[in-house]
């Protein structure tokens, strides 16, 4: 499947996966996050539920501490 | 334009500001002198010493609840600017309630996990609402690594993305300064695209 992650297309070897399955496999390790994906943000609870498809847009950003 | 004119404009709005910590305390006192009509401040904290690095109050102020000082500090500067001041613990209950009606909320919290409830919240019980959140400002120099990045109409990310906060690598004035007055400028950018919208309708 080809996914479009922060405006790149990125492959993945699957026909579906999990949010986590996406970070597990980018190897994306730093917990503070945002997803979003096709334009609806992803509670982190719903992680391990909810599916990326081919086609779909999603959008990642890091939440750092300070301010 | 004039900015009799942009400042007329402005005047309609009401805008969220979700912390007056570093970015809220600063990005609502440039929102105030461009004449932003309404400000729904929330802090619970009180000024302390060590804010006085970055946060815009001042040394008499020590002791005072943020949200008060901060509403003497903007009715200072722009009297016109009316602050609605919430002292309270933002949770996913009282987010929607304290920031209804607001055109567009400013995030301006320290904590990585205040930022990620106000996000989750606003996003999914606001929808629709733009919010611009700040991430990635600590430490100094290394101008060029802040930007302001569109996720899409409703979300927005001022800061270097990549910088965290902490006792080796404290947030200071300049570059929380930056983010603050970068997340305000993207305020009035939006505001005053709604502007160009009316006049074409």
């Amino acid at each position: 499947m080809k996914i479009l992650l922060n405006n790149r297309e990125e492959l993945f070897d699957k026909e579906r996966m999990t949010v986590s399955e996406m970070l597990e496999l980018k190897k994306f390790s730093f917990r503070m996050r945002i997803i979003k994906i096709n334009g609806v943000l992803i509670p982190r609870d719903n992680y391990d539920s909810v599916a990326i498809s081919d086609g779909d847009v999603v959008q990642m950003l890091y939440l750092m501490s300070g301010g | 334009m004039k900015f009799s004119e942009i400042k007329a404009h402005l005047g309609k709005f009401r805008i969220g500001i979700a912390g007056a910590g570093g970015l809220g305390s600063n990005c609502a006192v440039a929102l105030a002198r461009s004449g932003v009509g309404t400000l729904v401040i929330s802090d619970f904290d009180t000024v302390e010493p060590a804010n006085l690095n970055r946060q815009y109050f001042f040394t008499n102020q020590v002791g005072k609840l943020k949200t008060i000082a901060l509403k003497e500090n903007i009715s200072r500067i722009n009297p016109d600017t009316v602050v609605i001041a919430h002292a309270e613990k933002l949770d996913k209950q009282n987010i929607p309630v304290i920031f209804e009606g607001c055109d567009i909320l400013v995030e301006a919290f320290d904590s990585d996990l205040m930022k990620e409830i106000l996000i989750e919240t606003v996003q999914i019980k606001m929808p629709g609402i733009p919010l611009i959140i700040g991430s990635g400002l600590a430490g100094w120099g290394n101008n060029s690594t802040i930007q302001c990045r569109k996720i899409d109409d409703t979300l927005y990310v001022c800061g270097d993305e990549s910088t965290v906060a902490d006792a080796d690598l404290p947030p200071m004035a300049p570059r929380v300064g930056i983010v603050a007055n970068m997340q305000a400028n993207m305020v009035i950018e939006i505001l005053m695209k709604k502007r160009l919208e009316y006049f074409q309708e």
